[in-house]
């Protein structure tokens, strides 16, 4: 098995590595760089709690080959915001209490931060339907939807 | 997940080529969606994984000739978005959009979920009625199949392993037909179906003219169910010549039971899903009752 070298952007920086191909994403992402706030779940594209952003698009590291990403875009939990200055939809999420154990929860907000990007003032029928791949055992996905709502009303300029 | 090794090709030709030498040694790669859990639990071990996700001569939607032609690596996102699409063949759109949720949408293919050919496959029941037919292509030569023509058995199709589906065709229907596409699953989004549907009626004078109907999970492929479909062609589609034709599928269909549901499920909901993707269909043709 020859090592495949990978060059991509991760969190804004641009990194290069080689890595096994039968790594996928997930793995190397948790393994390799110690961000481990990317979750494993189901480890089969069923929960969506290893959502991170390729080039802007939501989508299950967990299916994505590590030599694929050659060229993309990376963006993780770790990339968009800190306890300091936390990103909307973070903040969001702890003022109307969408978070119980928190596993689903940097998934959840990745594929969040993914649909307002891309549609800034979602329904919440969109954002249900948005989110929909994103399996919470805790909270019945109230609160969430009501968290990525009113994160959609704050905006995402700052 | 054994171990392999990864080539991503710069051009189809490079991809073909690759796939004529190692045959049933390389799996081919696209989204990946169904390949990788296929991976990981050691029922498909390939000694090479061939990359075909980033080539342009893959990835396209376009209107020529009558037809919609889509590129075999083109992503269920891209087909969901696409004017042309939602235009042309809404059912289709409706359909791409059921397929998986975002996160799988946004690499997941067309010409994957053709090939991983599981009878519960969201795009094959709209796809049938559509009569659409996929391009195959080797490093010597091309061919095109009906989708009818497609499926083998579960899981299998007639792609040979040194081939790549490079293009569906789908002919855009004549402008007084309609078509629909429902599932019944256990949720909205994310969930394998546990029986789909799907139709296409095109009328003239009030008469249905074409009549197409195609479900998914009711065999071991995807299938057109003509027996029903010969119960509306060329009569008016009133409630109860619906219903008659809806009833019918029970003759064509084979639905097992696992741990989705019953095969007598399958089949009682099956006859409903129909009925209401005809009602639609006709509906959406312009029909006046």
């Amino acid at each position: 098995m020859k090592p495949v070298q990978v060059k991509f952007v991760l969190n804004g920086k641009e990194e290069s590595l080689s890595v096994k191909p039968n790594a996928t994403l997930l793995d190397m992402l948790r393994n390799e760089f110690r961000l481990t706030g990317t979750k494993k779940g189901c480890d089969r594209g069923d929960c969506g709690a290893c959502t991170v952003q390729i080039d802007g698009n939501a989508v299950n590291s967990c299916l994505v080959l590590a030599p694929q990403i050659t060229g993309k875009e990376i963006t993780t939990i770790e990339g968009i915001g800190s306890p300091e200055k936390p990103h909307p939809v973070q903040q969001a999420f702890l003022e109307k209490d969408a978070i119980q154990c928190g596993y689903c929860i940097p998934g959840m907000i990745m594929c969040a931060k993914a649909l307002l990007d891309e549609n800034p003032n979602p329904s919440k029928q969109e954002i249900q339907s948005y989110i929909s791949g994103n399996l919470c055992r805790c909270t019945g996905y109230l609160h969430q939807i009501d968290a990525i709502h009113a994160a959609s009303k704050i905006g995402l300029k700052n | 997940m054994r171990e392999f090794d990864y080539t991503r090709p710069n051009d189809l030709n490079g991809a073909l080529q690759l796939l004529g030498n190692l045959r049933e040694k390389a799996k081919v790669i696209a989204g990946g969606t169904d390949l990788l859990p296929l991976l990981r639990e050691d029922i498909l071990v390939p000694t090479h994984v061939v990359d075909i996700s980033n080539l342009a001569e893959l990835n396209f939607i376009r209107e020529e000739n009558g037809l919609i032609k889509i590129g075999g690596a083109t992503k269920m996102r891209s087909i969901e978005k696409s004017k042309i699409v939602q235009h042309k063949i809404p059912m289709f759109a409706d359909a791409a959009q059921l397929v998986g949720e975002i996160g799988v949408r946004n690499i997941a293919t067309l010409g994957g979920n053709l090939v991983n050919a599981s009878p519960a496959g969201d795009t094959a029941p709209p796809l049938l009625v559509l009569d659409a037919s996929v391009t195959l292509r080797n490093s010597k030569i091309e061919r095109t199949v009906r989708l009818e023509n497609f499926f083998v058995h579960v899981k299998k199709t007639i792609v040979q392993p040194d081939e790549i589906l490079t293009e569906v065709k789908i002919p855009i229907p004549p402008s007084a037909s309609g078509g629909a596409f429902l599932r019944l699953a256990k949720r909205g989004g994310n969930i394998i179906s546990i029986v789909s549907a799907a139709a296409l009626v095109s009328l003239k004078n009030d008469v249905c003219k074409t009549v197409r109907i195609a479900m998914g999970s009711v065999a071991p492929t995807p299938i057109r169910i003509p027996n029903a479909e010969a119960i509306l062609e060329n009569s008016k589609p009133t409630e109860t010549k619906i219903r008659e034709a809806a009833e019918k599928i029970k003759q064509t269909i084979k639905p097992i039971s696992d741990v989705r549901a019953s095969d007598e499920y399958r089949s009682e909901t099956g006859v409903t899903l129909v009925r209401r993707v005809l009602e639609e269909a006709c509906k959406r043709a312009g029909a006046r009752n």
